[in-house]
């Protein structure tokens, strides 16, 4: 059974990232919604922690969020898929269950 | 206190600020300058125009001091004055101006 | 003819500093930040704002908030020069962290390092922080 992780708090002000990414086991997905959506970025002090476990879990974000944060243009942690929120109830559906890192 | 145009009727706060800022219309802010006591010309209506392009710009409506200075810089000395404001809005430029464009309430405004 | 006087202020002027730390959507403290600030600004008093920490998001240019069904107010801080705010200032090393520059940004700001905004921190008659 493999788990949905959601995260919603930026990983510059808040360890959520961190502190799911360590518990997350392969073949879980992570999902990157609302502030948690600045995880995503490429080239910051936050993102080789997520960018190390592509291949081993899948990395989402929340497509709405990451346009309301001005970040559509900015380069993304490569392997990380943007998703809308019919793509997110897929998810909640696809997976056994789901933690928010909240 | 709402609004009636063309029998639809408008939401507006306590104060007569529409509620929705898409419910706005010429006819819309014709029925809320009757309200204010005010018979709008040419000049109400720059100022009216002004303050729509300026929220459309920021998304904010400006402070008197804002509005006055942004309007000097745009339209000239003999407009962007305090007395010419308060000439077509004697209640307040940056509040009755703000109510018949159909925009909040100026921060800043207490 | 005289003009009217604008609305003067006589108080006395105080050094206000706003320090912004929060992303602008996840939580309201970004948008009531800004609200203080037009209200004070509108007082004519000396006010500086500084971007430090996840408040360096609030001034990332191209946000697009239809999606998300919340007011997009980034277009506000550009409104802050008419309303005589003209000392802002975003922290180095918080840009950095977050992969941001000079050209990220919706605003023109001064970028200082942490050490010389903590400096401008010691200056200050007031500091209130989001």
């Amino acid at each position: 059974m493999a788990l949905l992780h959601t995260v919603n708090k930026s990983p510059f002000e808040r360890n959520s990232l961190s502190d799911c990414l360590r518990r997350a086991k392969n073949g879980s997905a992570v999902l990157l919604i609302e502030d948690g959506v600045y995880g995503a970025l490429q080239g910051t002090s936050a993102s080789d922690e997520i960018s190390s476990r592509d291949g081993s879990i899948k990395l989402y974000a929340l497509g709405p969020d990451v346009d309301a944060r001005g970040l559509s243009e900015k380069p993304l942690i490569d392997g990380l898929e943007l998703i809308d929120y019919a793509g997110f109830v897929d998810l909640v559906e696809e997976y056994s269950s789901v933690q928010s890192w909240l | 206190m709402d609004y009636a145009v063309n029998g639809q009727t408008i939401g507006a706060d306590e104060e007569g600020y529409i509620t929705d800022m898409s419910t706005w219309s010429k006819e819309l802010a014709g029925t809320i300058a009757v309200e204010e006591k005010i018979d709008m010309n040419d000049d109400h209506w720059e100022v009216v125009n002004f303050l729509r392009d300026y929220y459309e710009e920021y998304q904010i409506a400006p402070a008197v001091r804002v509005l006055t200075k942004a309007v000097k810089k745009s339209l000239g000395p003999d407009k962007g004055n305090s007395k010419y404001l308060y000439e077509l809005f004697p209640y307040g430029p940056a509040k009755q101006a703000c109510k018949i464009a159909g925009l909040p309430k100026p921060t800043g405004c207490v | 003819m005289e003009d009217w006087e604008e609305d003067e202020f006589d108080g006395p002027v105080k050094k206000f500093m706003y320090v912004n730390r929060k992303a602008p959507y996840g939580t309201v403290y970004a948008l009531e930040g800004l609200e203080v600030v037009l209200i004070t600004a509108a007082f004519d008093q000396d006010v500086s704002l500084v971007f430090i920490d996840d408040g360096v998001f609030q001034i990332k240019k191209d946000q697009e908030t239809s999606g998300v069904n919340m007011k997009n107010f980034s277009p506000t801080y550009r409104a802050l020069e008419g309303y005589e705010v003209e000392k802002v200032y975003a922290e180095k090393e918080s840009l950095e962290a977050r992969g941001l520059s000079e050209e990220d940004l919706v605003i023109p700001v001064e970028i200082l390092s942490a050490a010389e905004i903590s400096e401008l921190m010691d200056t200050q008659d007031m500091i209130v922080s989001f």
